[in-house]
């Protein structure tokens, strides 16, 4: 049997302060949804996992968090990949997984599967993270919620048909909801299951 | 790195519970106000002395972060001067005392006068992070609660103030409701700070140590003091200003000077009084020693 060289490539080559300084940027990017920010290290995570998403996953997963990946990551060598630096087991329950990764132009057909915690604890809850086409231009949408004084315009291309309907439905379940992160190659915004978003 | 640094993981805990705690903060932003379980580790330092703080501060500080310590305003009382220490043993963090050149400012129970910014971070100790612990005790029911939105018990408690004291006599920790949702404990910062949790520039972290919860309020979020049509939310107002700096309209202290009843209001916020009076501003027992120190010299 090949050996699957490609999952033990990459990881963090500094991982106290990388995981650090991606952390911050998620933590600023969840409290002012919509911000773009700029993921400058490289985990050498295997194609098609983006740059950001892979750092991502290296800064939050580790053995206490089941990791659910969309079709496209799941036959590559993403699994194997998150699993041999984070230490994460994958789940194909997508009730099971505290993060999920989906792929560009994957088909998001439902969020009603994934968990999105109980009304007493809403924070069990899955985070999504979505790669998209581009967060530079595109179409515009309008963002409002806390985080944001009044409105946050942010452009985003390719983002999956359904999501505008699929985040309209999520909303109304607050304190419960799934929370999303759009990432974009190296660069991701962060959308808290607090913000509206309108064409 | 420092050679002297010592020889802790950077910022004292281990990488599995900063990442634990990580996760807790981001879930913690998505629903503001609520209470967000979290494994507290043990640390070097007693329960009460900011433990939960002191965890949250350690999951987010990074080598380019400038902290602030303080307690009850003051940057030179003991917690805060060892916890600054502690972190600069830890992280070899920059400390600073001035407010706006902190990244990070720890607190135990005060929001700095100067107005917060959109680079910076606060974070709370929090005692006892339940706002209905006092009126329920089982976490079973508070927990409830919150799912049901039932905040009709705080109301009653409000109510009898008013009944018994004519007023509401909750002076600190005094009940918020966060982005019209979340019941929430401010910790116990007196009233007066509470203003200055709505609509702020800056994101808002609160970590209780001992009771295990992290929650947090994001930038520009409501945050609404709880009261009554009849009987609207009101801040403390002082008479004097400060004996110092001669600041008007900020939180004062008592100081006790002698047996024969003499005391002094000084700020509360001492680098928000320093920086005063080294802009010139002279409160009245300042002014009397100068001038008894002229006389003096003469």
């Amino acid at each position: 049997m090949a050996t699957n060289t490609e999952a033990f490539s990459g990881g963090f080559s500094n991982p106290v302060f990388e995981s650090q300084s991606i952390f911050r940027m998620l933590m600023d990017g969840m409290a002012r949804p919509g911000t773009v920010r700029d993921v400058e290290h490289d985990a050498g995570q295997p194609e098609p996992l983006g740059q950001a998403a892979g750092a991502i996953a290296l800064t939050l997963c580790d053995h206490d968090t089941p990791v659910w990946l969309s079709a496209g990551y799941a036959k590559s060598s993403v699994a194997d990949w998150i699993g041999f630096h984070s230490g994460a087991p994958m789940t194909r329950e997508k009730a099971e997984a505290r993060f999920a990764f989906v792929e560009a132009g994957a088909a998001l057909s439902s969020f009603g599967l994934f968990s999105a915690g109980t009304q007493e604890y809403p924070d069990r809850s899955t985070t999504l993270v979505i790669e998209v086409a581009g967060l530079d231009e595109g179409q515009s949408f309008t963002l409002s919620g806390p985080g944001i004084l009044q409105t946050r315009s942010v452009e985003i291309s390719g983002l999956p048909e359904a999501f505008l309907r699929l985040w309209a439905d999520n909303r109304p379940l607050f304190p419960r909801g799934i929370d999303v992160i759009l990432t974009a190659g190296r660069r991701f915004i962060c959308l808290p299951r607090t913000t509206r978003i309108t064409a | 790195m420092s050679a002297d640094l010592a020889t802790y993981n950077f910022a004292y805990l281990d990488e599995q519970t900063k990442r634990m705690i990580r996760r807790a903060i981001l879930k913690a932003i998505a629903i503001p106000g609520y209470q967000v379980p979290f494994a507290s580790r043990e640390m070097p330092m007693p329960y009460g002395w900011g433990t939960g703080g002191v965890q949250v501060t350690a999951s987010i500080i990074g080598p380019d972060d400038v902290l602030k310590v303080i307690d009850q305003g003051a940057d030179d009382t003991t917690n805060a001067v060892s916890i600054r220490a502690f972190f600069q043993k830890v992280a070899d963090v920059a400390v600073t005392t001035h407010t706006k050149d902190a990244t990070i400012i720890q607190t135990r129970h005060r929001i700095p006068e100067q107005k917060l910014t959109e680079g910076q971070v606060l974070v709370y100790q929090v005692p006892i992070p339940e706002p209905l612990r006092f009126l329920e005790p089982r976490e079973t029911e508070t927990r409830k609660m919150h799912a049901l939105e039932e905040y009709g018990l705080m109301h009653v408690k409000l109510y009898e103030d008013i009944a018994i004291n004519g007023r509401i006599s909750k002076t600190y920790a005094y009940p918020v409701k966060v982005d019209g949702r979340y019941v929430m404990d401010p910790s116990p910062t007196p009233k007066f700070d509470n203003p200055k949790m709505h609509m702020s520039d800056a994101l808002q972290l609160f970590g209780a140590g001992r009771e295990k919860r992290i929650y947090a309020v994001p930038p520009h979020t409501e945050v609404v003091s709880l009261d009554f049509e009849d009987y609207p939310f009101e801040i403390q107002t002082f008479e004097q200003d400060c004996a110092l700096c001669g600041a008007h309209g900020v939180y004062l202290d008592e100081v006790v000077l002698d047996d024969k009843g003499g005391r002094m209001f000084v700020c509360s916020d001492t680098d928000h009084c320093e920086d005063r009076r080294e802009h010139g501003h002279v409160g009245a027992m300042l002014a009397q020693d100068s001038v008894k120190g002229q006389e003096a010299a003469e």
